[in-house]
């Protein structure tokens, strides 16, 4: 049988860089700016962001280095994998009218460059399974999704340091990643296991000089697993998707209403979301219009507003929309529920309210 | 069929709003083709009592004279649009509107018994109804145009309330409170600007006046968090859109907080 899992050299990270770019990739990794790890176009692995550590906590996120010489050895960033596949803002359609007042329609062919997306977390993959089914599984299928989606090859990371607001332990996201990406790396305390998960994935270790793993490595992956398990924040026990159900007039909704600014970040940064709006840009001549479509949040006016009523006006009810769709409606539409343990609404949110104590709220009530 | 006709009138202001129309650069020769600009003093045509189809006004409402010149405006257009921050909630000289406005005119000008001028700066909308607004500091020209071209198609422009937050998200821009601990009043501000100052890493500071459904009290208590004493709390609210209601509660809020 053949080994799952090689082990290369820190020193062959460039070389997988260059294999990559050779194919013709277009290579996004994690590199830190303005005080964050983004995703960005990586052209070295002199980009990446070795030795910095990240910490995060409730509308905190910082980053620090000195810790160790690891090249991953952070949680997440600002963004999960969501930008790349599910654009903030493209042109569905462009219209256009003629000299004899007729009106036409241009939609922009669905286009997308081979990406290599570099050390996607797990808990970053299952938002994408889950964007995969909301974009590719339904029966209209979402052609600029789609064919980012086809062009999009995944190089993943098991977490080993999660930050304080991680739990995709408690959701079942993570650490480590299972399956749904090409290739998947852990990073040892000198050099990386690296193992396929994809054809793909085979095709290119292949094209790499690797060595077969010792048994040691394997138990050093085996408890950087366990060590990342271990999360401060977990999901409450409780049957949340039949609770919220119930707690559609419960106070507590006009409580949080007070401390939540309804910004719409949280929703922008969740991997999973997926609302949007759709708006024209006409030109000046009036002759033609440019329809994009854009994030849009829950937590906005313009996201319950059906001719001329807005349904949601007060936050109460904005939030409310949030935490039972991600948490309890979703998991009709799509099976699960819409949270990943990424902790990133919780990080992200301007005021630091932590969606995992929100849900604890509702923690031995009666009902049901 | 004749083509509409637009004036652009001036209230107390420092300009720069009707900069978004005089900087077009190409759109304006395109915009001079699609309207007839029968009065637009910085540009050039002049005709004060023109009757138009759209006025957009530019600036607060500062001395007698100018309540008496807005509603002559008011009664010559079809449609009037107030545009920009002294024009939407009095401007950064409402400031004045919390002072003693004697008292300072006495301070600072040399023959006080000149200047002429109501104790309060206040918008447009104080004074005659208004169809439509663009807030800013100053308003830009994807907004002027934006409006305009709606209002030839016969359709009012889309508000853009949401909050700067979802535009800064929508670019990728980190966001500066959280990882800098700036006092960004993103989340309360209304959107339109293109998250220009958080995009080059500063704090935004209001200048789009509130945003629709702004929690401002929440807010208050985060600056407070970040460090910020009352009196500090206070000016991130009260500055260039003093004016504005939910701007003004909490500033005075802040400030009067013991």
């Amino acid at each position: 049988m053949k080994p799952s899992h090689y082990f290369f050299q820190t020193d062959q990270l460039a070389q997988l860089l260059g294999e990559l770019q050779d194919r013709g990739y277009i290579c996004i990794g994690p590199q830190v700016r303005d005080g964050a790890i983004v995703y960005d176009e990586l052209h070295s692995i002199k980009q990446l962001p070795r030795g910095v550590n990240d910490a995060q906590a409730p509308g905190r996120y910082s980053l620090k280095t000195g810790v160790s010489l690891k090249f991953f050895d952070w949680a997440n960033g600002a963004q999960a994998i969501k930008p790349l596949l599910f654009s903030a803002r493209e042109k569905l359609w462009q219209s256009r009218q003629s000299a004899d007042g007729k009106l036409s329609f241009e939609t922009p062919e669905p286009r997308s460059k081979p990406i290599a997306i570099i050390a996607a977390r797990a808990c970053d993959i299952a938002a994408m399974k889950i964007q995969d089914q909301h974009f590719l599984q339904q029966t209209f299928v979402d052609p600029y999704y789609q064919v980012r989606r086809k062009n999009l090859l995944i190089i993943a990371v098991n977490c080993a340091r999660p930050a304080d607001t991680c739990f995709c332990h408690s959701s079942g996201d993570g650490p480590f990643v299972d399956d749904g990406a090409d290739i998947v790396l852990t990073e040892l305390e000198s050099g990386f296991l690296i193992e396929a998960q994809s054809t793909q994935g085979e095709e290119l270790l292949a094209g790499l000089s690797l060595q077969d793993c010792t048994e040691q490595q394997l138990e050093e992956q085996a408890s950087i697993k366990a060590g990342a398990s271990k999360q401060k924040k977990q999901l409450p026990k409780y049957d949340i998707r039949l609770r919220l159900r119930h707690e559609l007039n419960n106070d507590f909704w006009h409580e949080i209403a007070a401390k939540c600014l309804s910004c719409g970040n949280w929703t922008s940064v969740c991997p999973t979301c997926f609302c949007h709006s759709e708006n024209d840009v006409p030109e000046l001549d009036g002759k033609s219009s440019g329809h994009y479509r854009e994030w849009d949040s829950c937590f906005t006016q313009g996201h319950s507003y059906i001719h001329g009523i807005t349904i949601r006006s007060e936050t109460s009810q904005r939030y409310r929309q949030w935490l039972t769709h991600k948490f309890s409606s979703w998991h009709e539409q799509y099976g699960r529920s819409g949270c990943v343990g990424c902790g990133r609404c919780i990080s992200w949110c301007p005021v630091g309210i932590d969606v995992t104590e929100m849900l604890a709220n509702f923690e031995g009530r009666r009902g049901v | 069929m004749s083509k509409p006709s637009v004036a652009i009138h001036k209230f107390s202001s420092c300009d720069g709003c009707q900069l978004a129309l005089l900087n077009l650069g190409e759109p304006l020769l395109q915009l001079a083709e699609l309207v007839d600009i029968l009065h637009f003093a910085e540009a050039g045509p002049l005709d004060e009592n023109a009757k138009v189809d759209i006025a957009i006004v530019e600036g607060s409402v500062s001395t007698l004279h100018d309540i008496e010149r807005l509603k002559n405006i008011r009664a010559n257009s079809g449609l009037l649009m107030s545009i920009g921050a002294c024009a939407t909630s009095g401007g950064l000289q409402a400031l004045r509107n919390m002072a003693d406005t004697q008292q300072w005119i006495a301070d600072i000008y040399a023959s006080p018994d000149v200047i002429d001028s109501l104790d309060k700066s206040t918008p447009i909308k104080d004074h005659v109804n208004v169809d439509l607004e663009l807030w800013g500091c100053p308003v830009n020209q994807r907004q002027i145009l934006m409006a305009i071209r709606a209002l030839l198609f016969g359709v009012m422009p889309v508000d853009e309330h949401d909050k700067v937050c979802m535009e800064c998200k929508r670019q990728q821009t980190v966001c500066t409170m959280v990882t800098k601990n700036e006092p960004c009043m993103g989340p309360v501000t209304r959107t339109g600007c293109g998250a220009l100052c958080p995009s080059v890493g500063r704090d935004c500071y209001g200048c789009y006046g509130p945003a629709e459904n702004a929690n401002t009290q929440a807010m208050a208590n985060r600056l407070q968090g970040l460090g910020l004493v009352d009196a500090e709390v206070a000016r991130r609210f009260l500055f260039i859109n003093s004016g504005a209601d939910a701007f003004h509660r909490q500033g005075v809020l802040s400030r009067e907080k013991k």
